[in-house]
C-alpha cells in the first residue's frame, strides 16, 4: 500500500479501523512487560525508588521530540504535495505532543523535588522543553483560531517548520547560556553509562510509549476525519433549510 | 528594483505621517522602562546589574507592539493583494516592508536606549553597549515578527495570537542580546563571542523570516 492510497480519507478511516484493535493490544502488551520490568528494576543506590519516574519522564521527553519531528514531515507533505492526510497528522499530532511535552516537565519537577531538592531549576533542558510546550500551546490556539481547517493547515504547516528550524538554535542557544551561569552542575546521562538492568526496562517502556502514541495519533486522525465529515454535512444542512439565504 | 524602492519609501512616509507607529513604540518603551524601579524598588545597584535584561525585554515587547500593523492595513485596504499579484518576488516586497517597518519602529528604540539606560543606573558606555546589541538584534526582532504577523494577517482574532506564536522564537535573540550586553559591562566573557552570534541570528531570521513570510501569504490569501 503506497502512501498516495491513504489520501483518501474514506480508505484511511477503514484501514485506521482495521489496525486500531491490534495496535490497542500491542500497546496494552507492551505496558504490560514494562510496567513489569520496571516493577523488577533495581532502586538507585542514591535515589532510592525515585528513579523509576525516569521510566515514564525519558519516553515522553523522547515522544515530544518525535511528535515534533512527525509534524514537520507532516507539513512538508502539505506544502509540497497537498496530501490530504498530511494535514489530519499534523492537527491530530499537535495536542498529543503537548500532552507528552506536559507529562515529560510535570514527572521531572516531581522527580527534582526529592532529588535536586525544588521543582524547578532554570536548566538548559528543561527550559528549552518548556519553550518546546509553549510553541505547542501557540499551535494548538492557531489551529483553533482558523475556521476553515484546509486553509489553516497550510498557514501552520510554515510554522511549523520554522519551528523545526528553531528548535535546535533555542535548544543551543539554551544550552549557552545555561554555562555561562552555571558551571557543570548538568545532569549527564549517557547511554553507555546506564546499567543493563535498567536499561533494558528503559527500552521497553519506550517502545510501550510510542506505540502508546501511534494509536493515539491513529485514533486522533480517525475522529479529524470524521469531525470533519460532520462539519460538512452541518455545512450543507445549514444551507439547504428553509429559510436561508441561497 | 525601483517598485521595492516606492514599497519601502511609501512605508516609511505611511509610519511617519500617520502618526501612532515610532512615537507610541517609543513612549511605550519608556514606559515599560520607568514602570520595573516601580515593582523591584529604587535600588541603584541593583537596577544597573539587571538594567540591560530590562532594556531589552522592553525593547522586545514595544517591537511586538507594532507588529500587527505591519501586514494587516494592507490587508485592510487592499495594497496586499496588488503586491501579491505584483511581478516583484513576494520576498523581496516583504523584505523591503520589514525593512521600512524597523526603520520607522526598531530604530528608534535603539536610538531612545543610552538615554533610557541613564534611569537605570548604567553609565554612558554601558548604554552605547547596550543600544549597539539591540542595533544588531532588533532586526532579528522585526524579520521574526514578520512571520507571526504574515500568519495572523487573515485572523479577525490575530493580535494576541501573533504575540503567542512570536515571542517563544524569539527566545535565542534574547538570550546573546543580553549575554552580549552583560559580557560588555562586567566580562568576563568577551564581548565579540556573543555579539558575533547575535548577528548570525540576525542574518538567519532575515533569510527564514522573508520566506516563511511570503510562504504564509500565498497560502493565506488565496
Amino acid at each position: 500500500m503506497a502512501l498516495i492510497d491513504l489520501a483518501n480519507p474514506t480508505r484511511f478511516v477503514s484501514l485506521a479501523e482495521r489496525v486500531l484493535p491490534w495496535l490497542i493490544g500491542a500497546t496494552a502488551i507492551a505496558f504490560a512487560v514494562g510496567l513489569q520490568q520496571v516493577y523488577g528494576a533495581p532502586d538507585d543506590y542514591q535515589q532510592g525508588a525515585t528513579v523509576k519516574i525516569m521510566f515514564i519522564h525519558v519516553p515522553s521527553a523522547w515522544l515530544s521530540m518525535l511528535c515534533w519531528a512527525l509534524m514537520s514531515a507532516a507539513a512538508l507533505g502539505t506544502l509540497v504535495w497537498r496530501h490530504p492526510m498530511a494535514d489530519v497528522a499534523a492537527k491530530a499530532a499537535a495536542p498529543i505532543g503537548a500532552a507528552f511535552t506536559f507529562l515529560c516537565l510535570v514527572t521531572g519537577s516531581l522527580w527534582g523535588r526529592p532529588m535536586w531538592g525544588t521543582y524547578w531549576v532554570w536548566d538548559a533542558r528543561l527550559t528549552s522543553e518548556l519553550v518546546l510546550l509553549l510553541m505547542y500551546l501557540g499551535l494548538i490556539a492557531l489551529w483553533r483560531t482558523v475556521e476553515d481547517p484546509s486553509r489553516a493547515s497550510r498557514a501552520i504547516a510554515v510554522l511549523t517548520l520554522v519551528g523545526a528550524i528553531n528548535l535546535p538554535i533555542i535548544k543551543f542557544s539554551v544550552d549557552w547560556w545555561n554555562t555561562l551561569h552555571q558551571p557543570a552542575s548538568v545532569f549527564r546521562i549517557g547511554g553507555s553509562t546506564i546499567d543493563p538492568s535498567i536499561l533494558v526496562p528503559l527500552l521497553v517502556m519506550a517502545l510501550a510509549f510510542t506505540l502508546l502514541f501511534v494509536t493515539l495519533h491513529v485514533a486522533a486522525m480517525h475522529n479529524e476525519i470524521l469531525r470533519r465529515r460532520v462539519r460538512t454535512l452541518m455545512l450543507l444542512q445549514a444551507q439547504a433549510a428553509p429559510g436561508s439565504a441561497t | 528594483m525601483s517598485a521595492l524602492l516606492a514599497l519601502f519609501w511609501r512605508d516609511v512616509r505611511l509610519a511617519v505621517r500617520t502618526g501612532g507607529g515610532a512615537g507610541i513604540g517609543v513612549l511605550f518603551f519608556l514606559i515599560v522602562v520607568v514602570l520595573m524601579p516601580f515593582a523591584i524598588g529604587p535600588d541603584l545597584a541593583l537596577l544597573a546589574r539587571i538594567g540591560p535584561a530590562i532594556l531589552w525585554l522592553g525593547a522586545l515587547l514595544a517591537s511586538l507592539l507594532t507588529l500587527d500593523r505591519l501586514l494587516a492595513a494592507d490587508h485592510e485596504d487592499g495594497s496586499l493583494d496588488l503586491i501579491l499579484m505584483a511581478e516583484t518576488p513576494l520576498e523581496l516586497a516583504v523584505a523591503a516592508k520589514a525593512a521600512a517597518h524597523w526603520l520607522t519602529t526598531g530604530l528608534p528604540l535603539v536610538v531612545a536606549t543610552p538615554l533610557l539606560g541613564l534611569f537605570l543606573n548604567l553609565d554612558g558606555r554601558t548604554g552605547l553597549a547596550v543600544a549597539l546589541t539591540l542595533l544588531a538584534g532588533t532586526p532579528a526582532l522585526t524579520f521574526i515578527g514578520l512571520i507571526g504577523a504574515a500568519l495572523s494577517v487573515t485572523l479577525r482574532r490575530g493580535g494576541l495570537l501573533l504575540a503567542v506564536l512570536v515571542l517563544p522564537l524569539t527566545v535565542p535573540v534574547l538570550i546573546f542580546g543580553v549575554s552580549a550586553s552583560n559580557a560588555a559591562i562586567v566580562g568576563p566573557l568577551p564581548f565579540g563571542t556573543p555579539f558575533t552570534i547575535l548577528c548570525a541570528l540576525t542574518l538567519f531570521s532575515l533569510v527564514i523570516g522573508i520566506f516563511a513570510a511570503a510562504a504564509a501569504l500565498r497560502q493565506g490569501m488565496e
